[in-house]
């Protein structure tokens, strides 16, 4: 008798304890796959969420896990967020979205944003930038800039979000300046310092003075201050503290007014499922402040190039391109459809080596 | 494909300062190890050392000092290592674990203010006949001092291990913790040392690559630099030439890697990139086919009641 009653009472209390908790406050939780203090990638998603707590204050309540392996352990990190309550997770690397899928399987009710990749489901939307835009405008001055006509590229996994960004460096660099080289270096890492820095190295004693990198740490502008005389982009943030040095611009990931759109839509009840991709036109990707390295003239191409393509005006890839065995792609004045630039996993024409499948 | 490319003397040369790191983790641990203790925050006291040189550097504009800081940051933590495993006798593996993860929180929360600062540079050896020789010079006599610093201490190590009363102490300390105990040697005391000793040789590897090889303070930027240096130490047989052999090869192996990338050798880049782990181990495991083994308390508990 007594004992029933203690449970009964335990119960009770329980019950009130988990309404009053879920009443309250929509739970957002994130999912990173490097460390905040990156200055890149990540850095740029937890301005994102830090934007969604400003917004929303009180009726809000985010949690975020950092250094996530992408695999088995992100399984793990998203189930004990969906577990304690969480309505809405973003996971925001590639390499999540098996995972995410996986997860959001068991939970239906909880919805699920997942970054830069192409599978939906029920609960689970997509979401990325077209950071190929961005790509286009650093092609742009590095195909000027560079002396040596050697651009090294720092690659982090063969996906196609990466091969987007190294063809339409390329495709933009060789319009200004057709003796231009790529040389590429995979790290297979999203965040390395050591060996970003290392693959740094590596390209510029073989000859690039000019480094774009889509890993996610400072260490490439550290590595390319170091040797002087190189240059360099922000990648994913500002970088805007290597100014004074390699940094001549940098493409910076503005995820605030998505996720904080999507908060509201949960708060709403208005979620459904959506692939969204948006560019320079709709405010996720933004050029950093081009510095003075760069010579005005082409600053003002660059500047002319970022309003074209955010007008829609002009495609990042507008025929005549073939790809890297001459084959033809597209036609003269033909663009690219969002198909063929989601999956894409091939090289333009010109671009040297394979890509490794 | 493109070999020539690749500068053979530029590559020798950043073999050297890749392998640093866990050359400097991995020499340290080996001690520890020798000594019978099993310390598996490596990478947490690598990641303290990088910081705490980081901001010593930045404050006093001297890389020396920031050395310094270095290894005392990363001892510090070793010491807390040492308290709960002499002392308070806790489970080394968990907290070897504990260890890492309080590091990277540690140092996290020590660099928030040091993000994106850029450090003075560390002096190279600039011997004026020397480092002005056509090929050796840049191989041989370009470095930072810490290059040969890591070198020497390997040297010294071995020496010490092999040829002098504390050596021979240390490892029978290692082999046999109680009929150590039963001479009259000092088991905790010898210990405890060794493992400030390890945790100052994992601070000095971290700051090597906050301050020269990266140079910049970046969250997590050890990056698994400090699992390496344990696996190294074990690979190695606990045999202080070995690690060296190990360091260089593995660091000399993700240079050279990353070289045919750029220069476009016709290698699969999957095999490229985990050529340096593969190379290192099979070499290692090799030569560890004579009699060497495991230090026989390596990770046991000692308590002079028992």
């Amino acid at each position: 008798m007594k004992f029933t009653k203690l449970l009964a009472t335990a119960a009770v209390a329980l019950g009130v304890a988990t309404s009053a908790f879920a009443d309250d406050k929509t739970k957002v939780g994130f999912v990173y796959v490097g460390p905040v203090g990156d200055g890149g990638w990540t850095y740029e998603h937890n301005k994102g969420r830090l934007a969604v707590e400003a917004e929303f204050g009180d009726k809000v309540e985010t949690v975020y896990v950092e250094n996530v392996p992408e695999g088995a352990d992100a399984e793990r990190v998203m189930t004990q967020m969906a577990l304690q309550g969480a309505d809405l997770i973003f996971t925001t690397s590639f390499g999540y979205m098996d995972p995410t899928i996986n997860v959001a399987k068991k939970f239906p009710n909880v919805k699920f944003e997942h970054a830069t990749g192409y599978k939906t489901a029920e609960n689970v939307s997509v979401y990325s930038a077209r950071f190929y835009e961005g790509r286009a405008i650093q092609g742009h001055i590095a195909g000027n800039m560079t002396e040596s006509n050697i651009i090294g590229y720092i690659g982090s996994f063969p996906i196609p979000e990466v091969i987007r960004g190294i063809n339409s460096a390329f495709i933009h660099a060789r319009k200004v300046n057709p003796d231009v080289q790529f040389k590429i270096v995979w790290a297979y890492t999203w965040f390395d310092p050591a060996k970003e820095a290392d693959a740094a190295k590596v390209l510029i004693e073989q000859g690039a003075d000019v480094i774009l990198q889509h890993t996610d740490s400072t260490a490439p502008l550290a590595a390319a201050a170091a040797a002087g005389n190189v240059i360099g982009f922000g990648q994913a943030s500002d970088m805007a503290e290597f100014k004074d040095g390699p940094r001549v611009s940098s493409i910076i990931d503005d995820w605030a007014p998505y996720y904080i759109a999507r908060t509201k839509a949960v708060m709403d009840g208005t979620w459904a499922t959506k692939s969204t991709w948006d560019g320079i036109g709709a405010g996720m990707v933004g050029i950093g402040d081009i510095t003075d390295k760069v010579p005005a003239s082409v600053k003002a191409e660059a500047l002319a190039l970022k309003d074209a393509l955010a007008s829609g005006e002009y495609h990042a890839f507008t025929g005549p391109i073939n790809k890297q065995d001459g084959s033809p792609w597209l036609a003269e004045g033909e663009t690219a459809d969002d198909g063929t630039l989601a999956g894409m996993n091939f090289y333009v024409e010109g671009l040297e080596g394979d890509i490794p499948q | 494909m493109d070999l020539s490319a690749i500068n053979p003397a530029l590559l020798l040369a950043s073999l050297l300062v890749a392998a640093t790191p866990i050359l400097l983790a991995g020499i340290g641990e080996l001690v520890v190890e020798r000594a019978g203790v099993l310390n598996l925050g490596v990478e947490g006291m690598m990641i303290t050392g990088a910081i705490c040189g980081f901001m010593a550097t930045i404050v006093t504009g001297t890389p020396l000092l920031g050395f310094i800081f270095a290894a005392l940051g990363g001892a510090g933590l070793a010491f807390l290592f040492a308290l709960l495993t002499q002392y308070t006798l806790a489970n080394q593996v968990a907290s070897g674990l504990a260890l890492t993860l309080f590091g990277l929180g540690l140092s996290s929360l020590l660099g928030q203010d040091y993000v994106g600062l850029k450090p003075p540079s560390t002096p190279q050896l600039d011997i004026p006949v020397l480092s002005d020789l056509p090929f050796l010079g840049t191989v041989l006599f370009s470095h930072d001092l810490m290059v040969y610093f890591g070198i020497g201490l390997v040297a010294a190590v071995w020496a010490v291990l092999k040829y002098t009363r504390a050596g021979l102490v240390l490892r029978a300390v290692g082999e046999n913790h109680e009929a150590a105990h039963a001479l009259g040697y000092k088991v905790v005391r010898i210990r405890v040392l060794a493992i400030l000793f390890g945790g100052a040789c994992a601070g000095l590897g971290g700051a090597y690559i906050s301050l020269v090889r990266v140079p910049q303070w970046t969250e997590g930027m050890t990056a698994g630099a400090g699992w390496i240096a344990l696996a190294l130490v074990v690979f190695a047989s606990w045999k202080p030439w070995r690690v060296l052999l190990g360091a260089w090869l593995f660091g000399g192996v993700t240079v050279l890697q990353l070289n045919f990338q750029a220069a476009g050798v016709a290698i699969p880049v999957e095999y490229l990139s985990m050529s340096p782990y593969i190379i290192t181990i099979v070499v290692l495991v090799i030569m560890s086919a004579d009699k060497s083994r495991a230090p026989a308390s390596l990770g046991r508990i000692f308590h002079a009641s028992s």
